[in-house]
Formats: structure tokens, C-alpha cells, sequence
């Protein structure tokens, strides 16, 4: 899937990895944001063996929005500010 | 009196409004980090916050709410991004985790205003990247600005189906359809109650004329067949429409809902029965019209205590902080007591046609194919469950929600049954052939939310 930026699109930008590569976000973004905005697809792949996961509630309540982030550890993508250098691997 | 409010959304603030004005300092907790709740949720700072174009008609309310939030953070002991993960009655007691550091706050009443979250219907295809909840699509476009995709389908029922389809449409997203599963007889049918609601009603058909006026295809009483699509993410959505043909539709983000459901699994853990709401067709804590429950010392205002909607909130919440008040032997204006009173009955009768309008189709969730994902956390299949409930099954019949989630793991996963639980529910019930209220409900289990795994527990103790 791929955010759409609609509007407010000209922020500060900001630059993280996942897996490795460099993403590109703006400032304000949440970690879901930044990845699915940019090309990252998908933020998990479901441990069930039934294919890639993005999130579903973007509200913090339905938990399939993990990622890992060095130093913080298992996050919700959705619920987590995006920030300069972060480290982020696919949950 | 040391009092805890859970939730700063249109609920808590105006209770914690009504507290701080009696003479109290509540401790005032809430996992986000600025007050508003969903419907008002502000973006983060970098992010315009033009209030008409977040919130639209609501631009008023929500600045009013915003404006008594700040005025009040200031003076309560708020504590943002802080999740309440459990609550202990007897012992008066609330786990909290904040960045990672648990506190307990002690307490002598508490106030839960937990709000509310999408009520979904699992669709063949609906793990796929692109499938969002109604209000998560929202939140992409309130609180960052970006659409779930650029051609998106809106799918479901109920007011925010309409609402979140206009608000993309109005940001420039191309809307490929609005999908209501629920028949325009339906609808028509509760329209004089609907009536009562006055200009949210007006509201309504606003914006079902504008998104028709802009040739936005919609259709009513559609049945959903499948999201379809792979790796890459969702590429379409098959229906069929009310009189049997099938359709196809591309589209590279869905965008579903049905009503919503209580956040409600702190009054569970509080011990305050449950009952199923026929009408809203959920199960809602008990409490009384002000807000008092059967545990003393723990209220109810807000979504988390029945689905209300936002005006509902703001009044319950302060409704029930007086009732806090009336109980600890403050006196309380008897005016303004029987102001909410009457303005909240009404709302009441409003609220009850709106359930009419957009009841919620059980019989969509108990027809989920076998091989399609129920439980998106366990990756359980809807077939595994209807397995589970049958009398053959080894580990013998699960007649009711909590057996089945012993044996099929419905409801075990994550997000502890908040996404599946309703859909959950009717396919079990219509496997054992039973009402759906006869089979119970999943119940809440501390932490409510999954803590970060660094995170200490405290020591267990006896809950007296
Ligand atoms: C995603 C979404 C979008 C919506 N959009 C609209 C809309 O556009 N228009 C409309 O009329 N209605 C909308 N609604 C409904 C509307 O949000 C509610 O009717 C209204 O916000 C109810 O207010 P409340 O105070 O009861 O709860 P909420 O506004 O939901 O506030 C509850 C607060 O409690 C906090 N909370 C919950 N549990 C915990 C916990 N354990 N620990 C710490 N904090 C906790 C939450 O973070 C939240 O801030 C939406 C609902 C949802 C779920
Ligand atoms: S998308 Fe549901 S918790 Fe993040």
C-alpha cells in the first residue's frame, strides 16, 4: 500500500532507514506515515504464513502495525512519532 | 478525594472540567499525547492545524474542546502518553506505562471515559496492505494529512461511512465508491426518528447529496464478496448489488466499517457487569443514566459506556464527574444536573433511530467463508472456529465466546478480540444455532493493550 500525501506535504524533511535503506518522511509523521508514504509496501509480514500487514486501525488498538526500532524495541508503527535516524526493521 | 480520569477525549474533559471547577486535582491519564479523543484528534505540531479543515462542521466543537483541554492540562495532574493497562477495584488501584516506567495510581474514585473503536466485518482479502478501518482512514488524513491510497473504496455502514468518504473528497482523493451494506428501506424506515436529530441528521444528508452531486458512485445494500489483490497491496473489491449482480471495482485502498464498538475493557477489568445492548447490537457496561455502575466508586461516560457519538460524550462526561461529586456528598448544582439530564434523554431517543437506520449486519459476519482470515492476529480462519463449536470437536462443543477462544484461540491474539470479537461472536452463534447474546463475550484480560516486552510487572497481589 502506499500513503497519499493530500495535504501539509511540504514539511521539514527527515531521513530513517528500514531494513537497511534509506526512507525518506517529514517531519510530524508517524513511523506508519513515513514507511507507507514512502515505498516500503507493506510493515510486517504476518507470522501465520498468510502474507504482508500494514495496520489496520491506525489508532494504536489493533497491534498490526509492529516494527522494530533499535533502541526502543517492538513499537506500533501507527502510534509512534517518526524521527531522524531511526533504525526501523520490519516487525 | 484523590480521583483518576482515564481518556481526554470530548468525555473526560468535560468531566475533569467539572472536577477541577469543584475544587479537585484528578490525575488525568490518556495514551495520546494531547487531549481531543478521536474525533477531535489534533495532528502533531509540524502538521497545519486549520481547525475548518480538519473538523469541518465540528470545527467549533472541537476548538472549544481544545481551548477547555488546554486550559485544564495545565492545572490537572495530566499525564499523556500513558496508558491505564489495568485496574484493581477492590484494592482502588490503576497500572500505568509511561515510556516504558510503570506507576500505580491510587485512587479513591475513578472516572473511565475510554472511548470507542471501528466495529469491523471480516471480508475475504481484508489483511491485505490497504485495508484500513473507517476511522483509521480518517486519522490518516486528520492527523497526517495522507489518504490510505489514491483511489480508495469506502465500505460498511453508518454515519461515518458517508463522513470519511466526503472528508477524502474534499482533500482530492478520488473516491472509486461509497458501499453501504445497508438497504435504503432501512434507512427510510427510521427516518422520522432520525428527524430528531436535528442538524447532525441535516449533516448526514449533506454529505450522501454532495458525494452524489460529485458523481462519487455509491450503492446501497451491497453485499462485499472479496478484497483482491497480493503482495503489493489491494488492486480491488467484487460486490454484489441489492439485486444479485456481481461487480467489480479497482481501487488501491479500502477504507471499512460498521458503527463502532466500547472500548471497555478497563470497566471490565473493574469488575462492572455487562450487558448486551439489543439495539446496538453490543455488549455495553451496566451504569445508570448519569453514569454510576455497580462498583462503587468506579463511573462510566462516553463511547466506552455505549456508543453515544460526541455530543453524547461531552455531556455524559460531565454528568458523571456531578454524580462523583453528588456521591462523595458535594453538593452540586441542581439546575445544571437537570439540564444534562434532559439534554441527554433526548439525545437518548436521536441515538435510538440512528441504531434503527444502521443495524449491524449479523448476518454478513456469520456468512464469512470458511477460508477466509476472522482473527488477523492468530491468523485463524473463519472455518477453524465453526470447528471449534462443533459437538464432534475432540476437546468437546464450545458453546459459548470464552470456551471457543480456549479452543480456536479466537480472540487470544493481540488485540484481545477488539477486531475480531464481533464478527467472532455471530459465527459462533450461528453455528450453535443461538442468539447471539446467549454465547457471551470475550472477556478483557490485564495489560489491555500488549506492554513493551522490556517492561517490568509489578509483584502480583491478592485482590481483596
Ligand atoms: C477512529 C475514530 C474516528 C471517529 N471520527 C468521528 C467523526 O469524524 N465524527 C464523529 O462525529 N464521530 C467520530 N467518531 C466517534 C467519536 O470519536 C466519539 O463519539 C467520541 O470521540 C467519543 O468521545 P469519548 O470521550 O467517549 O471517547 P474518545 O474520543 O475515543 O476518547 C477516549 C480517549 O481515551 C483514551 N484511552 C482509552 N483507553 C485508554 C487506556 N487504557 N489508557 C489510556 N488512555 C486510554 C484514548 O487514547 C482516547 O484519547 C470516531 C471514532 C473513532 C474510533
Ligand atoms: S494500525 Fe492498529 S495498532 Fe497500529
Amino acid at each position: 500500500m502506499r500513503l497519499h500525501r493530500l495535504r501539509d506535504a511540504d514539511r521539514p524533511r527527515i531521513a530513517l532507514t528500514l531494513d537497511g535503506r534509506t526512507i525518506e518522511a517529514q517531519q510530524g509523521d508517524t513511523l506508519l506515515t513515513a514507511l507507507l508514504a514512502a515505498d516500503a509496501g507493506h510493515l510486517r509480514r504476518s507470522e501465520f504464513g498468510d502474507g504482508e500487514r500494514a495496520g489496520f486501525c491506525l489508532m494504536g488498538a489493533c497491534q498490526d502495525c509492529w516494527v522494530a526500532v533499535e533502541g526502543l524495541g517492538r513499537v506500533r508503527a501507527c502510534a509512534t512519532p517518526a524521527e531522524a535516524g531511526m533504525a526501523v526493521k520490519r516487525g | 478525594m484523590r480521583i483518576a480520569v482515564v481518556g481526554a477525549g470530548p468525555a473526560g474533559v468535560r468531566a475533569v472540567e467539572v472536577l477541577m471547577a469543584a475544587g479537585h486535582r484528578p490525575v488525568w491519564i490518556d495514551e495520546a499525547p494531547e487531549g481531543g479523543g478521536r474525533i477531535y484528534q489534533r495532528p502533531p505540531a509540524p502538521l497545519q492545524r486549520n481547525a475548518r479543515t480538519l473538523y469541518g462542521f465540528e470545527a467549533k466543537r472541537a476548538t472549544a474542546l481544545h481551548a477547555a483541554f488546554d486550559a485544564l492540562k495545565a492545572r490537572a495532574d495530566w499525564r499523556p502518553e500513558t496508558l491505564a493497562w489495568h485496574i484493581r477495584p477492590g484494592a482502588k488501584r490503576l497500572h500505568t506505562l509511561h515510556r516504558g516506567t510503570q506507576a500505580v495510581v491510587e485512587y479513591d474514585a475513578a472516572l473511565l471515559c475510554t472511548g470507542a473503536m471501528d466495529r469491523v466485518l471480516p471480508v475475504p482479502g481484508w489483511t491485505l496492505p490497504g485495508v484500513t478501518t473507517l476511522g483509521g482512514a480518517q486519522i490518516a488524513l486528520k492527523a497526517q494529512g495522507c489518504g490510505i491510497g489514491r483511489r480508495v473504496v469506502f465500505l460498511g455502514s453508518g454515519p461515518l461511512l458517508w463522513l470519511v468518504a466526503y472528508q477524502y473528497a474534499k482533500a482530492g482523493a478520488e473516491v472509486a465508491a461509497v458501499l453501504d451494506t445497508t438497504p435504503f428501506a432501512t434507512k427510510a424506515a427510521a427516518a422520522p426518528g432520525l428527524l430528531r436529530g436535528g442538524a447532525t441528521f441535516a449533516k448526514g444528508l449533506f454529505y450522501v447529496g454532495w458525494l452524489r452531486a460529485h458523481r462519487v458512485p455509491v450503492a446501497e445494500g451491497v453485499t462485499p464478496l472479496a478484497i483482491e489483490g497480493g503482495a503489493e497491496g489491494v488492486a480491488g473489491l467484487r460486490w454484489r448489488d441489492a439485486s444479485g449482480r456481481e461487480h467489480a471495482v479497482a481501487c488501491d485502498a479500502v477504507g471499512m466499517g460498521w458503527g463502532l464498538r466500547p472500548e471497555a475493557q478497563l470497566a471490565d477489568l473493574a469488575g462492572i457487569p455487562f450487558r448486551f445492548d439489543a439495539l446496538q447490537h453490543n455488549w455495553v457496561p451496566v451504569r445508570d443514566a448519569a453514569g454510576r455502575t455497580p462498583v462503587a466508586g468506579h463511573y462510566l461516560a462516553g463511547d466506552g459506556a455505549g456508543i453515544g457519538g460526541a455530543e453524547v460524550a461531552e455531556l455524559a462526561g460531565a454528568r458523571a464527574a456531578l454524580a462523583l461529586l453528588q456521591d462523595a456528598g458535594q453538593a452540586v448544582e441542581a439546575t445544571t444536573v437537570a439540564r444534562l439530564d434532559a439534554a441527554l434523554a433526548r439525545q437518548q431517543r436521536f441515538r435510538a433511530a440512528l441504531d434503527r437506520a444502521f443495524p449491524f449486519p449479523a448476518h454478513l459476519a456469520a456468512a464469512l467463508p470458511d477460508e477466509a482470515i476472522l482473527c488477523r492476529c492468530e491468523g485463524l480462519r473463519a472455518g477453524e472456529l465453526r470447528a471449534a463449536a462443533r459437538a464432534d470437536n475432540a476437546a468437546g462443543p464450545a458453546p459459548e465466546m470464552n470456551r471457543a477462544k480456549a479452543f480456536s484461540r479466537t480472540g487470544m491474539g493481540r488485540c484481545q478480540g477488539r477486531v475480531c470479537g464481533a464478527a467472532a461472536a455471530e459465527i459462533l452463534a450461528a453455528e450453535l444455532g443461538q442468539p447471539v447474546e446467549a454465547i457471551g463475550r470475550l472477556r478483557g484480560q490485564p495489560p489491555v493493550k500488549p506492554l513493551p516486552i522490556a517492561a517490568p510487572r509489578p509483584a502480583p497481589e491478592a485482590v481483596p
